[in-house]
């Protein structure tokens, strides 16, 4: 066993140091700081020690270790669903809810990232084999660490639009943003406080593929939830009409919102929007088809 | 868990006693516009609903 413990350290020590530097508790708070973090560290752990210990089990020709990592994909895919069911309960607490598809998204990132704890300890404790070097090893994990993850980075809403000020107005009760119908807001003293404390933007798409992306509800939903984590809202259960909307321009495929913010600075909002991730599941390129590319001409 | 009505009225206030015909939520009657904002107010708070402007003396609550 003694000959393999390079390969195997060199492994998990690449795969769990990975999973580390993939854990962030930032404004989303999540995952929970400390005990999310834990369930995270010890499954990031357990998937690096499968890669890493692959290796070895090949060399040996033990080739039913392959199923071993079948099965570890197989717990993973578990993983995601958990994330799922704990983030859609969260979901219920939240005065701005973050929506199905950002919680697809989120749940689909920690399953992705135990796949790249998995994958590094694997790569470290080949190259740790085959170069006979731990130091080779973890230089190679390194990199396979870099590579996937520059190649997992998502996009941005400030990669497929343009984010600018927006001007509130009311045309009766019925609330406007640049034009745009956002709802009707009936009681006279929130009309007063929305034209005087509301902030507003209208997001501009780039293309006919930013056009679809910010239509869908989903992606709609998670700007309306940075917005209102970054900025804090001026809402509770019982003030539906303070609930930021973001509306479609159906003309154009503009997205317009108005916000009703702790802080009514609207650099911030137009911060917010614009590092908004683009969500995995709301993404669509019509542009990729030639109907669509027709279409778009 | 329990179930939730969505997207309907659960109350109408309406100045205007001519322009409500029957409807499946109660409707209250204010004398004029004062009242009509404060109880449709009052109604909002009470049921989480939101107060919406039909332009035409009536209010009405709407569960979304």
């Amino acid at each position: 066993m003694d000959r393999y413990a390079d390969i195997v350290i060199s492994g998990i020590l690449a795969g769990g140091i990975g999973r580390i530097l993939l854990l962030r508790a930032d404004y989303r708070q999540y995952p929970s700081y400390p005990r999310g973090y834990v369930t995270h560290l010890v499954l990031g752990l357990i998937a690096a020690a499968l890669g890493a210990i692959a290796v070895p089990a090949l060399i040996e020709k033990e080739y039913t270790a392959v199923t071993f990592l079948a099965l570890a994909a197989q717990q993973f895919r578990d993983i995601r669903s958990l994330e799922r069911e704990s983030l859609e309960r969260i979901d219920k607490s939240e005065l701005v809810p973050r929506g199905d598809c950002y919680i697809e998204d989120i749940a689909k990132t920690f399953e992705a990232r135990n796949y790249i704890a998995m994958l590094t300890a694997l790569i470290t404790s080949l190259s740790t084999y085959y170069f006979k070097n731990a130091g080779t090893g973890l230089g190679f994990g390194a990199a396979t660490f870099l590579i996937v993850q520059y190649s997992l980075r998502g996009q941005l809403v400030k990669d497929i639009a343009e984010v600018v000020k927006g001007e509130i107005s009311f045309e009766g009760p019925l609330m406007k943003v640049d034009g745009v119908v956002i709802m009707n807001v009936g009681n006279a003293v929130a009309r007063e406080k929305y034209l005087s404390r509301a902030i507003a933007a209208r997001i501009i798409p780039r293309d006919d593929n930013a056009r679809a992306t910010l239509g869908n509800i989903g992606q709609r939903l998670a700007i309306q939830h940075n917005a209102a984590i970054q900025l804090g809202i001026r809402k509770d259960v019982d003030e539906p009409e303070f609930t930021p909307v973001a509306r479609r321009n159906t003309e154009n495929g503009e997205i317009v919102m108005a916000i009703f913010s702790v802080e009514p600075d609207v650099e911030c909002l137009i911060e917010a929007i614009r590092r908004t991730p683009v969500l995995e599941s709301s993404k669509r390129k019509p542009l990729d088809s030639p109907a669509g590319r027709k279409a778009a001409d | 868990m329990g179930t939730e009505f969505k997207e309907c009225i659960l109350a109408v206030v309406t100045t205007n006693r001519d322009k409500v015909l029957g409807s499946a939520a109660p409707v209250f009657f204010a004398e004029n516009d004062e009242e009509r904002e404060r109880v449709s107010l009052l109604i909002g708070k009470a049921t989480k609903g939101m107060v919406h402007d039909l332009e035409n003396g009536c209010y009405i609550i709407v569960k979304h």
